[in-house]
């Protein structure tokens, strides 16, 4: 359990941000190579509710600055839902969620949470990264334009300051020579790291990630992850929704593992993968490998092989839900 | 690329170059020649010897190079070109040479001073009838997709009355508004400060009551359309641009409304030719216009049919000329939709007479 005090603690406005004093027209980035600090996000008795089904059932997380986690779980668990809450695209029903002490949605005054108005809300999100299951790239903007965008409208940079960070933060992500092409011309694989390239333009503290690669041929699946590989060495906070269980042990600091909307066990990898607790989390872990990153010890598996090699995620592109475990019972 | 499926003309073109004849190439059977197979292509993922390319050897590198892309012939489309063209020919034949039509009195008054003034009229009507048509209509549109009940049913409320009532009645009552409310005050309440005091008369010209009832009624058809354009818009756009932190204003106007033009604009444009043309309505109120100007003048001179030809052939050359910035507006806003615009009819001009290659697939 972590001290409420540092719930309580309000962090001043960040510089630049629009609800701060007139940002101006100079506002300044840090260059893409300068790690961005990471947020501290605690989750605390968050429920949802959708009329009468109850998604979130009360989740306590608290997520260290810089950490990454990886939660795993069914279809339906929630996870999209507690991402989604955390940077209140999605209100909660009860409970509160905070990012270096600042409650998201809400100004606290005492023991009274005031619900914010649109702008403060936005200046939030601002702090917060996210990047979709499917992309959501502006088809309309070519990929620079993608990435320059939130800089230039929701922190008022210039244009010209924004594309030039934009160039090194699509460099970042080994695009330099698709800046110029709209998304439909990129592979899914590419519209994904500019979709990565974008949320990192705002400089987050912590960045979500909601199934980035269950909508890519399993070729694709590898570029993405090495992206996100290399920030989880930067120092940002990381929350990944994933199906890619060796990528999970791979990376994640802490594995937290939902069921119908509570979190079942939560631990290092070497636990929660390895040595689970629970007979929930072990068949799950169990179906998932054995259609996916099981050692391959039987003959490998043919082409038309739906579980093939690279596992549930591996769902052809035109078809973006992927199925979790539960789906194929 | 190449690819097995389309004809290659080398046997016919390149004979003099060399022992090898193209014919080997023909005789390729379809699927078997993969020339450009994606490389890890499934099918091929567990198939021993990858790298099968190099023992295939039915096609040489110097053929290779050789190869020319015929382009696939249409014979059908020809032949249906002839037909229409013989077809669009008799039509004019009859046009131009039937006396009755009196090519020479349209010539005569197709530029006449009162002509070009009632076009500039329909013209000016059509601009400041639009403008407030679509302004109104965007601002409705937003309105009505607005969270606050309130402002939705405003909205909802002014379309449903001004698309329920005849636009010819609409026009007869904003003229008319001066036996309604025979003075029109303009004051600060509460006090006798009076900013504006006027006779509805004076204030109520033909002109306004034209851009009023062409505009209002216009607005409610343009907020269900642009409304509806704005729906079509995928909602994770919207949703990928809150999280960016992007201000509302900068999302409906920079991230939705740009995409929802591609549904808005076929249909705007339906509206605005529409309009250009429904401008003729206002002859009820002895505007001036295109028409009304062509009726004065078949009135005294009984050349009614030419008359009508000059208001019509007008009309036309209107619509023409915004069915081509139609083309080429709704071809920017496909920037991105597309994964590659189709060449402008321009281009595809110079690319036939200039014979410069269409596609990347052709070997220069
Ligand atoms: N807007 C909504 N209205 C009603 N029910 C919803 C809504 N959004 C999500 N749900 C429900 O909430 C539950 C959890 O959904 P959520 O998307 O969080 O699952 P998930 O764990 O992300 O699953 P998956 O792995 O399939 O993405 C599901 O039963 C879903 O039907
Ligand atoms: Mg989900």
């Amino acid at each position: 359990m972590s001290p409420l005090t540092s719930l309580l603690r309000r962090t001043p406005a960040r510089a630049g941000a629009p609800g701060a004093a007139a940002p101006s027209a100079g506002a300044t980035l840090p260059s893409a190579d300068a790690p961005s600090r990471g947020g501290l996000v605690e989750i605390r008795g968050v429920h949802k509710a959708f009329g009468d089904l109850e998604v979130l059932r009360g989740i306590d997380l608290t997520i260290e600055p810089g950490e990454v986690t990886v939660i795993l779980g069914p279809s339906g668990s929630g996870k999209s839902t507690l991402l989604r809450a955390i940077n209140h695209l999605e209100p909660v029903t009860s409970g509160l969620i905070s990012v270096d002490g600042e409650v998201i949605g809400y100004r606290r005054d005492g023991d009274l949470l005031h619900e914010l108005r649109e702008p403060e809300v936005l200046r939030q999100r601002t702090a917060i990264g996210m990047v979709f299951q499917s992309f959501n790239l502006f088809a309309h903007m070519t990929a620079l334009a993608n990435v320059a965008e939130a800089p230039r409208r929701a922190l008022g940079v210039n244009r010209k300051e924004a594309e030039a960070q934009a160039r090194e933060l699509l460099a970042l992500v080994g695009l330099s020579e698709k800046e110029g092409a709209y998304p439909r011309q990129l592979s899914g694989g590419q519209q994904q790291r500019v979709a990565i390239a974008r949320a990192l333009a705002l400089r987050p503290k912590v960045l979500l990630f909601d199934e980035p690669t269950s909508a890519l041929d399993p070729e694709l699946v590898e570029e993405v992850l090495s992206v996100i590989r290399s920030l989880a060495s930067a120092g940002t906070t990381l929350v990944i929704v994933t199906h890619e269980i060796s990528f999970a042990r791979d990376v994640a600091d802490t594995v937290v593992f939902m069921d119908q909307g509570r979190i079942v066990e939560q631990g290092p990898p070497a636990q929660v993968i390895d040595h689970p607790a629970h007979e929930r989390t072990r068949t799950f872990l169990q179906r998932v490998r054995t259609g996916a990153d099981a050692p391959v010890d039987a003959e490998p598996a043919g082409p038309a092989d739906p579980s093939g090699p690279a596992g549930p995620d591996a769902s052809p592109a035109d078809h973006p839900r992927s199925h979790s475990p539960e789906d194929l019972r | 690329m190449t690819s097995s499926v389309v004809t290659h003309d080398s046997a016919r073109r390149a004979p003099a170059s060399g022992a090898a004849s193209g014919a080997d190439v023909m005789s390729c059977p379809p699927g078997t020649a993969p020339l450009d197979a994606p490389e890890g292509a499934p099918s091929d993922g567990d198939r021993p010897g990858r790298g099968a390319r190099a023992s295939l050897g039915v096609v040489s590198d110097e053929e290779l190079a050789r190869l020319r892309v015929v382009p696939a012939r249409h014979p059908g489309r020809i032949v249906l070109a002839v037909l229409v063209g013989l077809l669009a020919a008799a039509v004019l034949w009859s046009f131009v040479t039937n006396p009755r039509w009196e090519w020479g009195v349209v010539a005569q008054w197709f530029f006449a001073e009162s002509i070009i003034r009632g076009l500039l009229e329909t013209l000016k009507l059509t601009v400041l009838a639009g403008a407030l048509g679509f302004g109104l209509g965007l601002v409705l549109a937003l309105m009505r997709l607005s969270k606050s009940s309130l402002i939705s049913s405003v909205s909802w409320t002014f379309s449903w009355i001004f698309r329920s009532t005849p636009l010819l009645v609409q026009l007869l009552l904003w003229y008319n508004l001066g036996y309604l409310y025979e003075r029109i005050t303009l004051g600060v309440p509460l006090t006798d400060v009076t900013l504006v005091d006027t006779r509805t008369s004076d204030l109520m010209t033909p002109m306004l009551a034209a851009i009023l009832g062409l505009g209002l009624h216009q607005a409610a058809y343009a907020a269900e359309l642009i409304r509806g354009g704005i729906l079509s818009v995928d909602q994770g756009q919207l949703e990928a641009a809150s999280a960016l932190g992007i201000p509302a204003r900068d999302r409906s106007l920079r991230i939705v409304l740009p995409q929802a033009m591609r549904a808005i604009l076929p249909t705007a444009f339906n509206e605005i030719i529409g309009l250009v043309k429904g401008t003729s309505i206002v002859y009820v109120l002895a505007h001036a216009e295109l028409f009304f100007t062509v009726q004065l003048i078949y009135g005294r001179t009984q050349q009614v049919l030419p008359m009508l030809l000059v208001a019509t052939v007008w009309y036309v050359v209107i619509t023409s000329a915004l069915s081509i910035g139609q083309y080429y507006i709704e071809r920017h806003y496909s920037k991105g939709a597309v994964r590659t615009l189709p060449p402008t009819p321009l281009q595809r001009l110079r690319a036939r007479f200039g014979r410069r290659p269409v596609t990347a697939g052709a070997p220069a």
